[in-house]
């Protein structure tokens, strides 16, 4: 009993977790966007900067009324968010917040991740096509597409790290890189660390749609892609699993090239609750990069997507992990 | 990131793929108003594209024809290119005058060029700014309304309008420049090319936006003139015709000012990229003959040319201004003994300039066809009239 | 090959150098207002509300004609002989009662027409821009200092008083009826 109890709490810890940085996150992306804009975005909710507009949104959201059209697939259209978004909650079971919690100490951590993200695929395939609406299939097909072809360079720089470490467990990957901010995997094997990581980052924002690689949902093109025809809750939940996609890979990126929740100063302010504070920051200044990317640049074409994919990162990061591979076998 | 080369998709032997038909339209974000466009698609390519439109008809012509004096038209005349309504204004207002053979004082002139200019930077700041979002970029198009709000405080010091001013009269204007105009129109001067060179960075010469803009809807020049594109369309491919320099009306003959031509700087002459460059590089020139207009500008009374009752004697004109979509003709015919036009025919830059789309837009994908309709850069209150 | 490597250099630097200018501007003051509880100044020539001084309205419809939507109404009913009506500040004598004067400015397209024939200035342009209503008819103003019902009694006094104006080509002319003002009331719209 106690067995079951100890994995519900691991299991809440995560999706407690998305909620409260959904909600921040939210705040934070509308304020950049309009502080980038010379706006001042909103101001009234909540007192200070408008900080409680994204509660607001939510409960604006959970209240309104479930819309299915009624040529859709009903079991389909109902199921597509919620795949979306387990997907994305189940690959936060192997991500080490601190030193001593992690949901599942899985051996083989970072490929499970891989593996269940790509469940993402399915769950809007089936929104698009469970839509009956033409904008939405031309989202998900362009999604699907986006996010098969975008898995290889991402798995080739995850590879590349794993050459480093050699292990597969997120935990050990941490633990090798202690002892401050020299001991991290990007200044391994210099430059090529880094041109690994800069190739996760692209194919990363590609894999969670953000700009410039948001072309299955391109409002200018395809009205909402995939979730065009969703509404209430379902909508929220294709937000949700959005927002929690976006930390996920930019956790994977601390993780795996920024000493995950390790301190930059050595044993200076670690422990296992600076650990969260390093981890989570570490998390969050990279959507925040993501944000910032969003509202700088315009947004690539289908085929042009196709060629940074096949033609620019997939060459690279094979060129990359060969480099690395001899130079760890020199060693 | 190389060129892209689009062929149609050939599947080889007896297995055909079928076309489908997308509507996109009349409320789709990116097709600038009401516009719907009937896209015949295979998978993301585009077969034909036919553009339905009418859903913003108003009866322009019509209501011209029934108004009881020729002054009434003018906020109707503004109503059509919504977002550059000076310009409408001074085609309409300018074949009144050559129908009635007024001569306006040296002092309305420059103040019309200056309006006109000005109304010229705020539509290409709104069609730039728009364009970037069609294509995604959120951002440089709220920096195009903010300096684009400048130049509307401008217009709302002078004539008490943001968008449809009702300032240019037959014969004159509505008011004279108020006394802080200078000092408002000089800080503007100096702190727009600050402006325009930050949305240069961040759109202009992002490698995306050339990526997604060069070699796409290609228009060469003589479709574009067997179409009668005019225009940034016009120019965009290369065709040195600008009615400023070969047609002038008003002072225009006394500026010194560029007509920019696509130069094929990114692509080959005559694509998105150019034409949307041709409007940056307009603004430039505009900047430089409202400063020059400023410099020369006369004092005079702007009143005292307006006649007490517009009746032109019987008798058709034809006048046309370079507006910031292309040339803008009103077309006047007055009967003689009322005092309201007998016919008016507005030959609007947009409607011809859009008839050009299907032409330009097949064998390209969906996303192209967004990127060129906003090169087009249609107003449907102007295309529907 | 060497192009190749050149656009992924451009591309890259292109981006940077957008981040730079966003980043830059995360710290710029911002230009947007918060609008209802700061709201700009509007310049003086501002075209909002129409707004009429019916005392100084001599009612010769200039206003009505120059409309080019056709908002305005204007009725009018001539004063009797011993009725006197006043001047206007411009100093322009009366001789009409304005039984009516109404706007829709729901139709009104805020050209400034109107204002400029007016003879005596009494129809002009506010800087008023807040008058939404919740009921489209809240959205006619009448401006007129007549009720209906006073409006109809004038006419019917003018129809009485031409009547007996016509008795008094074939009969002898009777006592002139004497009339009170029934424009004393003040009536905003």
């Amino acid at each position: 009993m106690p067995e079951i109890l100890n994995m519900l709490i691991a299991s809440l810890i995560p999706l407690l977790f998305i909620l409260t940085y959904a909600i921040v996150i939210l705040w934070v992306e509308i304020k950049v966007a309009s502080h980038v804009q010379d706006r001042l975005g909103y101001m009234y909710t909540g007192g200070f900067h408008g900080w409680a507009q994204p509660i607001a949104d939510l409960v604006k959201l959970l209240t309104k009324e479930h819309i299915t059209p009624v040529s859709a697939d009903k079991i389909l259209f109902t199921l597509a968010p919620i795949i979306v978004f387990a997907s994305s909650y189940a690959a936060y079971a192997a991500l080490p917040f601190t030193s001593t919690f992690i949901a599942s100490n899985l051996n083989v951590g970072i490929f499970y991740i891989i593996a269940i993200t790509s469940f993402v695929v399915i769950g809007i395939l089936m929104a698009g096509w469970a839509s009956n609406n033409k904008y939405s299939l031309f989202g998900a097909m362009r999604s699907v597409a986006q996010i098969v072809s975008y898995e290889i360079p991402t798995a080739l720089s995850i590879l590349t790290v794993i050459i480093v470490t050699g292990t597969l467990n997120l935990q050990e990957i941490c633990e090798m890189q202690k002892g401050g901010i020299f001991n991290w995997i990007i200044f391994k094997y210099p430059p090529f660390m880094f041109i690994t990581f800069l190739i996760y980052f692209t194919a990363s924002l590609a894999e969670v749609n953000r700009t410039p690689f948001d072309i299955p949902e391109a409002e200018s093109e395809l009205v909402a892609g995939y979730h065009t025809e969703y509404t209430g809750m379902k909508f929220a939940m294709f937000y949700l699993a959005e927002y929690a996609n976006m930390f996920l890979v930019s956790g994977i990126s601390a993780i795996l090239f920024f000493g995950g929740w390790n301190s930059p100063f050595g044993e200076f302010l670690s422990g296992p609750v600076w650990g969260v504070f390093w981890f989570v920051s570490k998390g969050l200044f990279f959507v925040f990069l993501q944000i910032m990317l969003r509202w700088t640049l315009p947004r690539l074409r289908v085929d042009q997507l196709m060629y940074v994919s096949w033609k620019v990162l997939t060459p690279i990061s094979f060129v990359n992990i060969m480099i690395v591979g001899l130079w760890a076998i020199l060693k | 990131m190389a060129t892209f080369e689009i062929t149609t998709r050939s599947v080889k032997g007896d297995l055909k793929t079928d076309t489908m038909i997308l509507n996109m339209g009349p409320q789709h974000p990116s097709t600038h108003g009401v516009l719907r466009l009937e896209l015949v698609v295979d998978g993301e390519i585009i077969v034909d594209v036919i553009p339905h439109i009418g859903y913003l008809h108003r009866c322009f012509e019509k209501h011209a024809e029934q108004m009881t004096n020729y002054q009434q038209v003018i906020p109707y005349v503004d109503r059509m290119d919504y977002v550059a309504a000076m310009g409408n204004e001074l085609a309409y207002v300018l074949a009144v005058e050559r129908l009635m053979g007024i001569e306006v004082p040296e002092r309305v002139q420059y103040i019309r060029v200056i309006m006109a200019e000005l109304q010229r930077i705020a539509s290409h700041l709104l069609a730039i700014g728009t364009y970037g979002l069609d294509l995604g970029a959120f951002t440089p198009f709220l920096w195009c309304f903010r300096e684009r709000e400048k130049i509307l405080d401008l217009f709302e010091i002078t004539c008490g309008a943001r968008l449809l001013y009702n300032y240019i009269w037959i014969g004159g204007l509505s008011h004279d420049l108020p006394s802080e105009f200078g000092k408002k129109l000089k800080e503007f001067l100096k702190t727009f090319p600050k402006a325009l060179k930050e949305i240069n960075d961040l759109l202009t010469f992002n490698k995306i936006f050339i990526d997604r803009t060069a070699n796409i809807g290609v228009l060469p020049a003589d479709v574009a003139i067997n179409y009668g594109c005019s225009g940034p369309m016009l120019r965009g491919s290369g065709v040195k015709f600008d009615l400023r320099k070969n047609e002038p009306y008003l002072v225009y003959d006394r500026f010194e000012f560029d007509i920019p031509v696509g130069e094929g700087k990114m692509g080959t002459v005559g694509d998105c990229w150019d034409r949307y460059y041709v409007r940056v590089r307009e603004m430039e020139e505009s900047l430089k003959i409202i400063e020059q207009a400023w410099e020369q500008l006369p004092p005079g009374d702007v009143h005292s040319a307006i006649p007490k009752k517009v009746r032109p004697p019987q008798g058709e004109v034809y006048f046309r201004t370079e507006n910031p979509r292309g040339e803008l003709g009103f077309y006047i015919i007055s009967d003689g003994h009322t005092s309201s036009p007998f016919r008016v025919k507005a030959r609007a830059p947009s409607f011809v300039n859009l008839s050009v789309l299907p032409e330009i837009s097949k064998g390209y994908m969906i996303a192209d066809l967004v990127a060129i309709l906003g090169s087009v850069d249609i107003v449907l209150g102007e295309v529907d009239r | 090959m060497k192009q190749y490597f050149k656009n992924i250099f451009i591309a890259l630097w292109t981006i940077l150098v957008g981040l730079k200018l966003t980043f830059k501007h995360l710290f710029v003051r911002a230009v947007t207002i918060q609008y209802p509880d700061v709201k700009l100044k509007l310049p003086e020539r501002a075209r909002n509300r129409l707004y009429v001084n019916i005392d100084d309205c001599i009612g010769c419809k200039q206003c009505e004609m120059a409309c080019p939507v056709d908002c305005i109404t204007i009725e009018t009913v001539k004063a009797l002989p011993n009725e006197d009506l006043g001047v206007t500040s411009t100093g322009n004598k009366k001789r009409l009662w304005v039984t009516k004067f109404d706007i829709d400015i729901s139709k009104c397209c805020y050209c400034g027409l109107c204002v400029y024939p007016c003879p005596t200035e009494c129809i002009y342009m506010t800087d008023v821009y807040e008058f939404s209503e919740y009921k489209r008819h809240n959205l006619i103003y009448h401006f007129s200092n007549f009720t209906p019902e006073e409006a109809e009694m004038k006419k019917k006094q003018v129809e009485q008083f031409e009547l007996e104006q016509k008795m008094k080509k074939v009969v002898k002319p009777s006592e002139p009826t004497t009339v009170s003002n029934p424009g004393e009331s003040e009536m905003k719209s």
